[in-house]
């Protein structure tokens, strides 16, 4: 098998996997009590809340729709036909206007559809500042905190082993790990908005001032940091046991060079592969801090939309999930590949 | 011819959670110049960490070098400072080692890695220095060099990587090539290959090489002068063709009885002698070898032999010697 047939077969992978998400996703949203209009039960007008579900197709069934098929069988109609009215339903209907690449209307944010409420920005904002910039520009900022942070404290505790260095890094690691990060939010915004008063949590456009990216940044890398640091220090000490150190010692290099040229990219690779899923995971799991420190993004549009029942932006902000994740581990296979010679599979390098 | 290196009373040590391991155990010895010495002894014996110990690559912690003198060039290699062991390493004195699957950085060139030595001792540009490597790698008999000058160790077999691996050591034209095991990991007949090109390039260069093996077999067409090797102590040294036709330390003895045949494999471990060495945490007073000797008496128990001079060049470590040289007779 090449590398270029793994990769796609990894790539068409994606496809059977985002469908069952879909599915599940599905029935588990229609499960839950409540739909889009119900906001308060007893305020809800039947008459127009019947009106919206047919406007917007809630009123057919959810996967199958015998009736249709048996009015189209009645009417004589041939058998795609009836084919397609069996399938007039729900799920079917969304997934064929997703594969149009159509994420239907948002059912609270009226007027505008899923990708205008996702991906649009308001008057002539550039695209960064759209929800999902929002959020992606959170998560490399927690990120590259992460990695700034964790791996050269790794590298330093592994080279300064047992050490009070070693050990007082293995103690902001605990703290970084330890404390959930919605604790480690409401500690900061406590420390920094209410007794130094430096910040204004409420109702900021993180747009308008930098500094106000600094909390939420910190906040949400922190666990990463700390994991980024524990991974590279593992990594460290494995690689300076090697023999390939010793050849390098043993070769009349100096310190610098031995760490710099010959440890740290065998340490860093299996750090960097990590970075991947590690966007991910910071992206897709930014909600609740989105939602403390009010960033409009789109950790706290999901939060908004389920409990609103926007079923469309539910769907499509579950599936964007699932689907970063996937991709991210395909980019670790594929880094991996680029770092290590040695899975160049049978190619030679140049 | 001068002596190159001189070795006195060196003492090397683990401080391990199971307690103190005596690794080394006041081992004495010298090299001339361009002389080769054999270091033989069974797996575990301080081979390695006594000659890792000259050149300081010991892994500090756990280990220590808790005695003795290292005498390079009249200088002593421990009390150096780091910059000036730093420019004996590679440079005067070179190693080989044994696992040439591990021993060769994975993520870089072979062009990096044997040229920065070049760079770092002879003052080389990186283009003085690639062309260089590429004279080396033919040197060891590497064919098509410059096609594989840029190639990393992966795509090499485990011969050709010891190849690469001497071609290293040997870049800066050492006065002292110390070859820890270099043929352990090779099947027979790269093995033999090696060895020949190692006698070649010793005729051409001049150097002094310290080769150890637990194969006697391997060491008897190379070396010079052999020194045994048993729990941290050198127990005899003699001229090779002495060790082969006048061995006096029951223990050397053992190793000869088994040394295979050359239709053989080499490749299984040698046990030459019933019974395992001595714990090094909890060393004996008397004689490390005692519980599997056959010429042992009550002294032995009690007191441990030194090593003492037999014959012209010839010494042994044992108390009952004359009764080994007596029990050969009769065989
Ligand atoms: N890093 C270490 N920590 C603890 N003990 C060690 C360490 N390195 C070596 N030793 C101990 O030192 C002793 C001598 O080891 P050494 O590697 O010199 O043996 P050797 O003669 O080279 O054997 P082999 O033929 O297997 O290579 C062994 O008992 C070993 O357990
Ligand atoms: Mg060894």
């Amino acid at each position: 098998m090449t590398r270029t047939q793994f990769i796609i077969r990894r790539v068409l992978w994606i496809i059977p996997v985002l469908f069952s998400v879909a599915l599940i996703t599905f029935i588990v949203m229609h499960a839950t009590p409540g739909g889009p209009w119900d906001v308060d039960p007893n305020k809800a007008d039947r008459r127009i809340s019947d009106q919206l579900d047919k406007t917007f197709g809630l009123n057919k069934p959810l996967f199958f729709n015998p009736e249709a098929f048996q009015q189209a069988q009645k009417e004589g109609r041939g058998v795609i036909e009836s084919g397609q009215a069996f399938i007039d339903a729900q799920f079917e209907n969304y997934i064929f206007s997703l594969l149009r690449g159509d994420l239907g209307p948002s059912y609270r944010y009226r007027g505008r559809s899923v990708s205008d409420v996702i991906f649009g920005v308001q008057d002539d904002k550039p695209a960064w500042q759209s929800k999902i910039g929002t959020t992606a520009t959170l998560g490399i900022l927690a990120l590259l905190f992460a990695l700034a942070f964790g791996i050269p404290m790794g590298i330093i505790s592994a080279l300064k082993q047992n050490t009070a260095v070693d050990y007082a890094s293995l103690f902001v690691v605990t703290i970084g790990y330890g404390i959930p990060s919605f604790v480690m939010g409401i500690l900061l915004i406590i420390v920094f908005a209410v007794w130094l008063g430096v910040i204004n949590v409420i109702e900021i456009d993180y747009w308008q001032r930098w500094q106000s990216w600094f909390l939420p940044t910190i906040v949400l890398g922190l666990p990463t940091a700390a994991f980024a640091a524990r991974l590279t220090r593992a990594s460290m000490l494995d690689v300076m046991r090697s023999d390939y150190i010793r050849t390098a010692r043993a070769k009349g290099l100096g310190e610098r060079v031995v760490v710099l040229r010959h440890m740290l990219r065998n340490a860093l690779i299996p750090v960097v592969t990590f970075a991947g899923p590690a966007l991910a995971g910071l992206v897709t799991g930014s909600f609740i801090i989105e939602n403390q420190f009010g960033v409009a993004g789109i950790g706290d549009l999901f939060v908004r939309s389920v409990s609103r029942r926007d079923y469309t932006v539910i769907m499509a902000l579950t599936l964007f999930y699932a689907l970063l994740i996937a991709l991210a581990n395909l980019a670790v296979d594929i880094i991996y590949g680029f770092l290590d010679p040695r899975i160049q599979m049978g190619k030679k390098e140049g | 011819m001068g002596t190159l290196l001189e070795v006195k009373d060196l003492r090397t040590e683990f401080h391990t959670q199971d307690g103190v391991v005596h690794a080394v155990n006041g081992v004495t010895f010298a090299v001339d110049e361009g002389e080769t010495l054999g270091l033989v002894g069974e797996s575990g014996c301080g081979k390695s960490v006594s000659v890792l110990s000259v050149m300081r690559l010991i892994p500090q912690p756990p280990g220590k070098i808790a005695g003795g003198q290292v005498l390079f060039q009249g200088r002593d290699l421990l009390t150096v400072d780091d910059e000036e062991i730093r420019s004996v390493r590679g440079n005067k004195i070179a190693m080989v080692f044994q696992d040439p699957m591990t021993s060769l950085n994975p993520v870089l060139t072979i062009d990096t890695q044997i040229g920065e030595s070049l760079e770092l001792h002879l003052g080389m540009t990186k283009e003085q220095a690639r062309k260089r490597s590429v004279e080396l790698l033919k040197m060891v008999g590497i064919p098509e060099a410059e096609g594989r000058i840029e190639d990393y160790p992966h795509q090499f077999s485990g011969g050709m990587r010891q190849r690469v691996m001497i071609a290293m050591a040997l870049s800066c034209t050492p006065q002292l090539l110390i070859a820890d095991e270099p043929t352990t990991a090779l099947d027979v007949t790269i093995l033999a290959q090696i060895i020949d090109i190692v006698k070649r390039l010793k005729r051409e260069l001049g150097m002094a090489i310290i080769w150890i093996t637990h194969d006697l077999g391997v060491i008897a067409g190379l070396a010079d002068r052999i020194n045994v090797m048993y729990a941290g102590f050198i127990i005899e040294t003699a001229p090779v063709k002495e060790i082969f036709g006048n061995p006096l330390h029951p223990y050397t003895l053992g190793l000869l009885g088994s040394i295979p045949r050359l239709d053989e494999t080499r490749k299984e471990k040698l046990t030459p002698i019933e019974g395992l060495p001595p714990d090094l945490v909890t060393m004996p007073t008397g004689c490390p070898f005692y519980d599997r000797c056959r010429f042992r008496t009550e002294k032995c128990l009690h007191e441990n032999p030194p090593l003492e001079v037999s014959a012209v060049r010839h010494s042994v470590a044992c108390w009952n010697w004359q009764d080994v040289v007596k029990a050969r007779g009769r065989a």
